[in-house]
């Protein structure tokens, strides 16, 4: 009996210790989650929540560049238009000649080209520098979409159409639950996928060997360098990654809201993903992940909670900045390490704890010395 | 391979040979027409006050620092226009000043990244042959590293040096803020690496009689300049000489 009430714990423990059979169930679970919550969601809340997942996939990929790789990227906005643009010229019309999932791939590709491009370029700076040369892109890249206006729609940019709903979907969706699938649930879905596949490939990849070149290189460049590590190749390597998550999440983005313009890519898109990364905890996927909530949910919080106090509507739209600087601060005090940095030092702490012999009681110290005589 | 005279009097081989090697940072001259050969199989010290260019010289052999003019030859190879990442490949393994831990990964990962970019040719080393040596690190594999001792850190980036299978290993002061007993251990497990295994090791210490009571070979360096390449035991005995540049 005993033996077979262990054997399931025994087959969970092995799930759990393998690395990638446990970023398979985790993502399994999470996708049981956004299923969950993309059917019972309005389509209003939908297309909040897919808002949540593109700028996770970017703080996602920000993360393993700027928290695992140590570079410091102003620019990530810059890529997430790459990105963006080339699905709009692919979408733009209601007739796509490549399939969806084409579609993200090409755009993927693309911002990797770029990447690569800069990467090797940012290769060779460091610290403020490299912030400096991406932050020129940050406020570069918006304009060229200025400059070619013919092709790129100026400042009022390019419309995109997402693809009809696959039939396929909608079958087994209404299968399920009864009912049509809406393009938001529908878009929901397509950014949480993406999501989820890019956080499985992004958390296998910081724990294989090329993680470890990543934060060897950031940790310690000239222990790098000596145990073999080619210096230049991590850092573009990491650029590269990261710039492929800017490039899908800018892709999903302009699926979700229909529209690629420059003012959707300035300066303060890269720094909110940056804000995201640091609040959540660097170079922690799950960190990337709460940051990216919170740049999401708490601006309407804090509306609504502005509102239930008596504040009228803009009043409480102001409160919004407000408590964000608020949170941010906070964090920045009481948990300099990020949310995931402050949870992580927390489980340690216990662990720590619970590892500690119990102190002896006076009972059993007296009876030690009673022994001992 | 040209030959040189260890302190035991048997004939070794020429695991690196360093000819008119010269460093300059900007119009400082920290390395100037160094020449010496380092015994394979050896413990060399690179002894020198501080500035004397010691730290200078391993970074130069080791592709940390290009060499303005010379050459380091191991077997065919001419390391000083090597890069950096490729030395483990040849065999050469350098343990930096300053330890070098990566401080978030766990010890084991630390050592797996030592043989990342191990000797061509050989077999990856099993991470049992590191706890083997230090037993310690076997114990705290899955801890953190920033959670080690300093001796424990050494032991930690020297096992790291170890997984790359070199031939040649550069180690710089490793007796930095170390308590003499631990000192005495790593010196102690160098030579046996020397002696039982055939590693050949260059080592630059601060501590020169430490260093004289394990090495076979001593090079004084001052100013940039090798002024004395001796056996460790007549370098021990030279009054004037310890008196004059190691301080003892």
């Amino acid at each position: 009996m005993a033996t077979s009430s262990a054997l399931p714990v025994r087959a969970w423990r092995r799930v759990w210790s393998g690395t990638g059979s446990r970023h398979l169930l985790l993502a399994l679970l999470g996708l049981l989650a956004v299923i969950v919550y993309v059917e019972a969601a309005s389509d209003f809340r939908n297309l909040q929540f897919a808002a949540f997942g593109y700028l996770g996939i970017a703080a996602g990929g920000l993360t393993v560049l700027t928290g695992l790789n140590g570079q410091l990227s102003l620019g990530h906005g810059a890529f997430m238009a790459i990105g963006a643009y080339t699905t709009a010229l692919f979408l733009d019309d209601g007739s796509p000649v490549v399939p969806l999932l084409g579609v993200l791939v090409v755009a993927t590709l693309v911002t990797v080209l770029a990447g690569a491009l800069i990467g090797a370029a940012a290769a060779r700076l460091h610290g403020p520098y490299i912030a400096g040369a991406t932050l020129a892109l940050a406020v570069g890249v918006p304009g060229i979409a200025l400059h070619f206006s013919d092709t790129l729609g100026g400042e009022q940019g390019l419309g995109v159409v997402a693809p009809p709903v696959p039939v396929w979907l909608l079958d087994l969706d209404y299968f399920f639950t009864g009912r049509d699938l809406t393009p938001s649930r529908y878009l929901s879905y397509v950014v949480w996928v993406c999501l989820i596949v890019t956080f499985v490939l992004l958390a296998n990849l910081s724990r294989s060997r090329v993680g470890r070149r990543w934060r060897a290189v950031r940790d310690d460049d000239v222990a790098a360098e000596v145990a073999g590590i080619h210096l230049g190749r991590a850092r573009v390597s990491a650029f590269v990654v990261s710039t492929a998550c800017a490039g899908l999440a800018g892709a999903v983005m302009a699926l979700v809201v229909r529209l690629t313009a420059p003012g959707g890519y300035t300066l303060t898109l890269s720094l909110t993903l940056l804000t995201a990364v640091v609040l959540g905890g660097l170079g922690s996927l799950w960190g990337a992940l709460i940051g990216a909530g919170l740049l999401s949910y708490l601006p309407q919080l804090a509306t609504n909670v502005g509102e239930s106090l008596g504040l009228d509507q803009t009043r409480a739209a102001e409160l919004a900045p407000l408590v964000y600087g608020a949170v941010m601060i906070a964090v920045i005090l009481l948990a300099p390490t990020g949310i995931a940095g402050a949870v992580r030092a927390l489980r340690a702490r216990r662990t720590a704890r619970a590892e500690r012999p119990p102190p002896q009681t006076t009972e059993s110290t007296v009876q030690q010395g009673e022994m001992s005589r | 391979m040209s030959a040189a005279v260890s302190t035991d009097g048997r004939e070794t081989g020429t695991a690196l040979d360093i000819r008119g090697l010269t460093t300059t940072y900007g119009a400082v001259r920290a390395l100037d027409d160094v020449s010496f050969a380092v015994p394979s199989g050896r413990i060399t010290a690179v002894l020198g006050a501080n500035g004397a260019g010691k730290t200078t010289l391993l970074r130069t052999i080791s592709g940390l620092v290009p060499a303005t003019s010379g050459t380091v030859a191991l077997g065919s190879h001419d390391l000083s226009r090597t890069p950096a990442e490729r030395m483990p490949g040849l065999g050469l393994a350098h343990v930096p000043e300053g330890r070098g831990v990566i401080t978030e990964m766990t010890v084991e990962e630390n050592l797996r990244l030592g043989g990342l970019g191990r000797r061509t040719g050989t077999e990856p080393v099993p991470l049992e042959r590191v706890f083997d040596l230090f037993q310690v690190l076997g114990e705290r594999r899955h801890g953190v590293a920033h959670q080690l001792s300093g001796g424990e850190r050494q032991m930690l980036v020297i096992g790291r040096a170890l997984m790359a299978s070199p031939t040649v290993l550069l180690l710089d002061e490793p007796s930095l803020g170390l308590a003499p007993r631990i000192v005495a251990q790593i010196l102690d497990l160098l030579g046996g690496l020397a002696r039982d295994e055939g590693l050949t090791v260059l080592l630059v210490e601060q501590n020169a009689r430490s260093a004289l009571s394990v090495a076979d070979r001593g090079v004084v360096l001052s100013l940039g300049r090798v002024v004395a390449d001796e056996s460790a035991a007549t370098l021990a005995g030279d009054d004037q000489l310890r008196h004059a540049y190691l301080g003892f």
